[in-house]
């Protein structure tokens, strides 16, 4: 790391800082832009390129804008036995986007996950940080209603 | 053989979030007992009772503790492995939610074992809802005084299957991307930031009070070969009752999945996650061990009208999203294996698919970094083992297919995706 005595996180010790700092960011911004990468980078001292590697390779870190309610359905195989597909159907239908997309007015971004340790209440969900379990494509509706 | 609640003691007795009644069912007496010991003798202690990972590798703990207890390091940390992330485990959420002051306690005891003075909970993303809670609970122990010898931090990750190996996730911890690591060297030898490091899994560590309040013969009694105590199970899937379980080590398959969750209609069953094996319903009397099927402890079981080749497809669409991508067999392994198995699913399957998912299966297993890509072909090779004539059918299905359809399967195609 050429950065060292720049910023505020060398490259050992505290550099474990940065995933909560992109947490923080991510808090602030909704999503991990560029401009937030960049202004990020030059207050760690931290490359720009570094920063953005170690953003795009965790799942909860976006780089791209995401819904204000980020609704994560397991795909993994107990939550797939009971008709997952079923329930990410019910909610492409509710709001009109695929997974991997979001809704034009920016309250929902709609993505189908790994394994979310709900499987004992599957098939499950998570928008944001609660997790939906026992689900039917019948009760989604409602779910979502309690977020516009 | 019922249930034997040992790990799971306390879950439902103690209130989770008050350190007093933790303490009024016998909390921290293992360490105060662990405290008047020498740090070798708790060493020895845990290694004569023949405790062994509870994460899905199984390596002997005491083993382990001796290692980096054993290297010469100014600084040397504990790392509890909480990023439960392999598929169908629920089991550390249910312990972290309803008995973390056990797991506390293990970790203090293990920092005086290794000499660690600084011990982190990695905690996976998913689990959010645990973070504050369990900060809660490590400011009580720590005003309770048992934290003198050791500081805990609560670490969260970022959602990354992968970091749930080891060497990705001390890396995650230096908030470098979450990588494997070349090994050797060895994370007891040179782990987070090049010191001596020991990562248990959750289940792990909170065998250690118990092992130190009742001794190692005790614990050592439970159990058959070299897997010793019980183990905690997570079971899901086509189940009457979908949960957790904690049975003696060697138990049957049976008692846990038909007894316990109630399950009636067995073809196939998943043992151990994404990368567990499958095995068919008739083996049953199978004894879980390490010896046998064991991994993490996820079962997850498949009734008669699931589709075996829709199973291993979905477990590999899982690694192929959660391979990390730095070494070659697995990243692009688990790609060809799923463009194959895809294939197979939707009728589009040859002959040669088969030979070719074995021939990936060797060279996986052989050349990939870590567990993920040695691993990742477990499942496909065990099907392809017990339910050769479901993929044959399939690939007799598929010739009939295309000279049926002809040009216009390809159409078919496109509308079924």
């Amino acid at each position: 790391m050429s950065a060292a005595g720049k910023g505020t996180l060398s490259s050992t010790g505290n550099r474990a800082e940065l995933l909560a700092l992109l947490k923080q960011e991510l808090g602030k911004n909704g999503s991990l832009s560029k401009t937030v990468l960049t202004s990020l980078a030059d207050k760690t001292g931290l490359p720009l390129n570094e920063i953005y590697g170690v953003s795009t390779f965790y799942a909860y870190l976006p780089v791209a804008a995401a819904g204000k309610n980020i609704i994560r359905v397991c795909g993994c195989l107990p939550c797939d036995l009971k008709d997952a597909q079923g329930v990410i159907g019910s909610i492409k239908k509710e709001l009109g986007i695929e997974p991997g997309q979001t809704t034009a007015d920016a309250r929902f971004s709609l993505e189908q996950v790994g394994c979310i340790g709900a499987c004992d209440q599957a098939p499950a969900m998570m928008i944001n940080d609660t997790v939906y379990g026992n689900l039917t494509p019948a009760k989604i509706a409602e779910i979502l209603k309690s977020f516009k | 053989m019922a249930e034997k609640r040992i790990v799971l003691g306390n879950c439902g007795a103690i209130d989770p979030q008050d350190i007093e009644s933790y303490l009024r069912n016998g909390g921290f007496k293992a360490y105060q007992k662990a405290r008047k010991m020498k740090p070798k003798a708790i060493v020895e202690e845990i290694k004569k009772s023949g405790l062994t990972g509870r994460g899905g590798a199984g390596f002997p703990c005491g083993l382990k503790w001796e290692l980096a207890r054993n290297t010469k390091a100014k600084t040397k940390y504990l790392i509890c492995n909480a990023d439960e992330g392999e598929v169908g485990t629920f089991k550390d959420k249910y312990l972290l939610s309803h008995d973390p002051f056990g797991l506390i306690e293990g970790i203090c005891i293990a920092g005086l074992a290794i000499g660690a003075q600084q011990a982190f909970i990695y905690l996976r993303a998913e689990y959010h809802f645990l973070y504050d809670p369990l900060c809660r609970n490590v400011a009580q122990a720590k005003e309770k005084g048992f934290l003198k010898h050791l500081d805990i931090k609560v670490f969260e990750g970022a959602g990354a299957y992968i970091c749930g190996e080891e060497s990705a996730l001390m890396n995650s911890i230096e908030g470098q991307r979450g990588e494997s690591r070349y090994k050797p060297p060895y994370p007891p030898q040179r782990g987070l930031w090049n010191m001596p490091t020991i990562i248990n899994n959750v289940e792990t560590l909170m065998n250690i009070p118990r092992i130190i309040d009742k001794g190692a013969g005790w614990f050592s009694a439970m159990g058959t070969g070299r897997s010793r105590g019980t183990k905690v199970f997570s079971v899901s899937g086509d189940v009457a009752r979908p949960g957790v379980y904690e049975l003696e080590m060697g138990s049957p398959l049976k008692e846990l999945v038909v007894n316990l969750a109630g399950a009636e209609d067995i073809k196939a069953l998943q043992v151990g996650g994404a990368t567990g094996n499958i095995i068919p319903g008739y083996m049953m009397d199978t004894p879980l061990s390490h010896e046998t099927f064991l991994g993490s402890g996820a079962v997850v079981v498949f009734n008669s009208t699931r589709d075996i080749i829709d199973i291993v497809y979905n477990d590999m669409r899982f690694l192929s999203e959660e391979s990390c991508g730095k070494c070659t067999p697995c990243r692009e392994g688990t790609e060809v294996m799923l463009e194959i198995l895809g294939r197979l699913q939707q009728g589009d399957g040859r002959e040669r698919d088969i030979s070719t998912l074995e021939e990936l299966a060797r060279v996986m297993a052989a050349a990939s970094l870590c567990g993920l890509g040695q691993a990742a072909a477990v499942p496909v090779l065990d099907a392809l083992k017990y339910f050769y004539n479901e993929f044959m059918d399939r690939v007799d299905q598929s010739h009939f297919l295309r000279s049926y359809l002809g040009g216009e399967f390809n159409q078919s195609k496109e509308a079924v995706r």
